[in-house]
């Protein structure tokens, strides 16, 4: 307990701090190369990246054609790679099939299009449930699907990420790169929202 | 092999969680624990696959923690196992830290 804290530290904080203060005293971690990584991702890797992804691909059929051919070389063209995206596959939601992500085993995500990913996509009642009841999950999302659309549920392996490539929204013909991206939440790139135009009916704040 | 972290299909885990504009991180200890993967993994001690399977090694503790938690039990694990640092100077820093009176 240090000058800087009214409090005793929990059970977790002395196990984290005395993990951290022998490594760093052996050498084998440096506290300035810990706070850059905290920083990037705290900071700078988030879904906005996976938004300008998806962007690029509804302006850009080419783009798009080599995003579903070959995720991690097209997200690369972008600027975004590295941990936990090396093998990335995009998947394309259509009026027909409807996509969402999960990671049943563990916690997988694409970092660098997503950041790092909310407690609910890794705590155990989403990734329990949504390979068995993907509707009823969806539904406590607020996304109620049409009967006739079909739901695919992807599940990460150890290696390979997915992330999906929601519909563009109708009414946006006239949008730019710019404005598209904007419209384009994380959920709807794990795939329990769809992108909605605000004003239109389903938007979602 | 299957074990309690193979949650597919489960069922009775409860309602989903969900927190607008949730922050990267919900407590300090959370940082510290993220910002030491790479310099950990750098060490050159253990790879992806011993991490993960140390977090499949936790049992029934793995329902009751959290994604961070799993995290820190894999690097305690890995890092005493592997000889990075001992038991023993793990055990005397954490009686250190909590002030001698654990």
């Amino acid at each position: 307990m240090s000058a800087n804290h009214n409090r005793p530290l929990s059970d977790v904080e002395i196990r984290v701090k005395a993990l951290e203060s022998l490594l760093v005293e052996k050498g084998l971690v440096d506290p300035a190369a810990v706070d850059a990584l905290i920083d990037t991702y705290e900071h700078k890797v988030g879904p906005r990246n996976g938004a300008h992804v998806v962007a690029k691909a509804w302006m850009d059929p080419a783009y798009k054609a080599r995003l579903l051919a070959d995720g991690t070389a097209a997200i690369a063209e972008l600027g975004y790679s590295g941990i936990q995206g090396e093998d990335m596959v995009v998947i394309e939601s259509t009026p027909e099939t409807h996509n969402v992500i999960v990671c049943t085993l563990c916690s997988c995500y694409p970092w660098p299009t997503l950041g790092l990913p909310p407690v609910w996509f890794k705590s155990a009642p989403y990734r329990s449930r949504v390979v068995s009841d993907p509707r009823g999950v969806l539904k406590e999302f607020g996304l109620e699907l049409p009967e006739k659309m079909q739901v695919r549920v992807w599940d990460s392996t150890a290696e390979l990420r997915y992330m999906v490539l929601p519909e563009r929204p109708a009414g946006t013909e006239g949008m730019t790169e710019e404005q598209l991206a904007a419209l384009v939440t994380r959920d709807s790139m794990i795939g329990v929202a769809r992108v909605a135009v605000p004003g239109q009916e389903g938007a979602r704040t | 092999m299957n074990g309690v972290h193979d949650l597919g299909g489960m069922h009775g885990l409860g309602p989903i969680d969900i927190e607008q504009d949730e922050p990267v991180f919900h407590h300090e200890w959370e940082r510290r624990v993220f910002g030491m993967f790479l310099p950990v993994f750098a060490t050159g001690a253990f790879n992806i696959d011993e991490f993960r399977h140390a977090i499949e090694r936790m049992g029934p503790k793995y329902l009751a923690t959290s994604y961070y938690e799993h995290w820190l039990a894999a690097f305690e694990t890995l890092l005493v196992e592997k000889g990075v640092i001992s038991a023993d100077e793990f055990a005397a820093r954490r009686v250190a830290l909590a002030g001698g009176m654990n």
